[in-house]
């Protein structure tokens, strides 16, 4: 495989692995946060409901998780295709 | 020992520690001076940029915010920390590998322009600049609210601190200067809200006390202060009051927003690899998470003690008399963030949603924060950490400010624009100068802040929103993003958004000449605030579309941003 083709194949795997994490990023936060809290009003935590919960505190734990799961996974990808530094 | 005293010993305790830091990390080359020499652990630089991002609103007034907005200042929490994610995924890695000083200077060289290299200039010193008045401001007031001292000489005595170890120790002195900061504002925050949360919970972590029951009644908390609330004429707490779309957009403002101010990417230039500057991003949140998780705690918990403190008995009950007032409501009242009015003249205050009958005239949101630790009763030297927490909050968010604005004159007007064979080491001089400047020009608009100090925070979240981080992201992320392009997005994302927040806050912010008004917008339900994201949609699809009916970039360019996209080679770049 030539370098050309490897980091064409190294950068198309960096999109698909952003474009997971955006989406976990956006169903969190503007989805469970804002736009579904009405659908999970049922969903009782603590003496709210649990869009109240990922609004004030559950989306900053996913947020925390997805930068250290994205470092990661790039850090493997970084090796596989052999850019790493 | 009183605590006048006690205030300024811790106060002075931690200056001596900045200032000691500041003779430890001088800076003698620019690349120390810029960037500290590319050489700050990934987890060190997380703690920095901690520091560096939460500012003396984060400390002192988001928790305010919080109990008296309730569910709706989400926004806040979401949208100050849903940034990093962005930063650490989209921008901060491929800046780190190309591997320069400034945020403009990757502008210019990826849109080959001096012209979008000019405006990203612009748009850092006015986007920093306002966020800077600010954070003096805190200064000043927490000099003269705590020390005995004039609002002006609390402020020279912070820009003097800020000044010693900004110019001699650049970015590496101020690096290392935010880790002692985050420090000392982390351990401040959250001793008072243990204290508060065990309390009124029992559970010594406030995170979890804001779900938990209550230790008297057995109820949940939120439960409770809705309850409570309720019966005085306020809003649920947990309650949606804005609008969906707004509170949408406003989210997606201030974490777009975050995502693109220069003083927050620039941090990520100090990290030795590529993969450094992607965990560092992750480090940055979990040490901010610490307070942000905080925060919300400290809001209801701080709402409820006061209405408590109001209505001893419950709202059925008799309100609070005057003469039985704790000692730390007698204490506020003097400071005129608390003013209360026996309206009926039946020696109680009574608190009330209704301005009517409402008798606690004024409640100022941030005593929220400044005074927890005397409603939980603690020590004093709580309370005087608590005054270096606050003054290290703002300290740190002005340094790095300022940090961005000497480095954009000098190494972006100076060394680029007017004296492109300057010597490397007239221009850390001219770094140093350019620092100076900043600082006396930040000082003077602190002794003379413009009246629509607070509102400028918009218009820097607004601009990093809708000219900053579209562009960056498209340089990284299209390789057919031309100049063309580039500027024209720039240009069409800064000027709706500026013409928006000034036809909502009246031109230039002068008083009385608004259009429009938060509570009536020109579009939809769009406040000011919110339309950061609307400006940087615009900036996407004006940059689309003229770039697409232009040439495309040239074949180095090109290959520069194939470079940018793999991390090896990343030491190579640092030669400068």
């Amino acid at each position: 495989m030539s370098d050309r083709q490897s980091s064409n194949a190294y950068w198309s795997a960096n999109i698909r692995t952003i474009w997971i994490c955006i989406a976990i990023w956006a169903f969190v936060s503007y989805g469970c946060g804002i736009l579904f809290r009405p659908l999970l009003s049922g969903i009782s935590v603590g003496g709210t409901d649990l869009g109240f919960w990922f609004a004030q505190q559950g989306s900053i734990l996913v947020f925390i998780i997805l930068i250290f799961g994205y470092a990661w996974r790039m850090n493997k990808l970084d090796r596989e295709h052999g850019v790493e530094e | 020992m009183d605590q006048f005293t006690l205030n300024l010993i811790v106060v002075g305790l931690t200056f001596a520690l900045y200032v000691g830091i500041a003779f430890w990390a001088r800076a003698d080359s620019t690349s120390e001076f810029y960037t500290a020499g590319r050489g700050v652990h990934p987890v060190l630089n997380g703690m920095a940029t901690g520091a560096d991002w939460m500012s003396a609103a984060s400390f002192i007034s988001m928790a305010g915010i919080i109990a008296f907005g309730g569910y709706d200042a989400s926004a806040y929490l979401m949208g100050w920390t849903g940034g990093y994610v962005l930063l650490a995924m989209l921008l901060a890695p491929y800046l780190r590998k190309f591997g320069k000083f400034t945020v403009p200077e990757f502008i210019g060289d990826r849109f080959y322009s001096q012209t979008a290299r000019l405006i990203a200039v612009i748009c850092l010193i006015i986007a920093s600049v306002t966020y800077v008045i600010g954070q003096m401001k805190g200064v000043g007031v927490a000099f003269s609210g705590f020390l005995n001292m004039s609002y002006e000489m609390g402020l020279l005595v912070g820009a003097i601190i800020v000044a010693f170890y900004a110019v001699l120790g650049g970015m590496k002195g101020i690096t290392y200067t935010q880790v002692a900061q985050y420090v000392v504002l982390i351990i401040a925050y959250t001793i008072p809200a243990i204290f508060i949360s065990l309390s009124i919970t029992g559970n010594p972590i406030p995170g979890l006390g804001l779900f938990s029951n209550t230790v008297e009644g057995g109820v949940p908390v939120l439960d409770q202060l809705d309850t409570v609330i309720q019966e005085l004429g306020f809003a649920s707490y947990t309650a949606q009051t804005d609008t969906t779309l707004n509170i949408f957009l406003f989210t997606m403002s201030l974490m777009i927003g975050t995502a693109g101010l220069p003083h927050v990417i620039v941090r990520f230039f100090t990290v030795p690899r590529v993969a450094d500057a992607r965990s560092s991003a992750g480090w940055a949140l979990v040490f901010i998470a610490l307070l942000y998780l905080t925060a919300p705690a400290v809001g209801a918990m701080a709402r409820l003690n006061f209405v408590e403190t109001m209505w001893p008995n419950g709202p059925q009950e008799e309100a609070i008399a005057i003469e039985e007032m704790p000692h730390w409501v007698q204490n506020w009242e003097r400071t005129g963030l608390l003013a209360f009015e026996d309206k009926n003249g039946d020696g109680r205050i009574e608190y009330w949603a209704d301005e009517e009958k409402n008798e606690a005239v004024k409640v100022d949101q941030d005593i929220m924060v400044l005074a927890n630790p005397e409603i939980a009763g603690l020590p004093g030297w709580v309370i005087a950490l608590v005054v270096a927490g606050g003054l290290a909050a703002a300290l740190s968010t002005a340094a790095g400010l300022l940090m961005a604005i000497s480095s954009a004159v000098s190494h972006d007007l100076i060394k680029s624009m007017i004296k492109p064979d300057i010597s490397e080491k007239s221009e850390l001089m001219a770094a140093r100068i350019s620092m100076l400047v900043a600082i006396a020009a930040s000082t003077w608009l602190g002794l003379n802040p413009p009246g629509f100090a607070a509102q400028t925070v918009a218009l820097a979240f607004g601009i990093a929103a809708a000219s900053l981080f579209p562009v960056i992201l498209m340089g990284i992320f299209s390789k057919r993003m031309n100049s063309q392009g580039a500027i024209a997005g720039m240009l069409a994302g800064l000027l709706s958004t500026v013409i928006y927040i000034f036809l909502h806050n009246g031109w230039f912010f002068i008083p009385g000449t608004n259009s429009f008004t938060n509570a009536d917008p020109l579009l939809l339900s769009i406040q000011s605030t919110s339309f950061g994201a609307v400006g940087a949609m615009i900036n996407f699809i004006v940059a689309y579309v003229v770039s697409n009916a232009t040439q495309e970039p040239p074949k180095e360019v090109q290959d520069l941003v194939e470079s940018i996209r793999v991390p090896k080679g990343a030491g190579a770049a640092q030669a400068h």
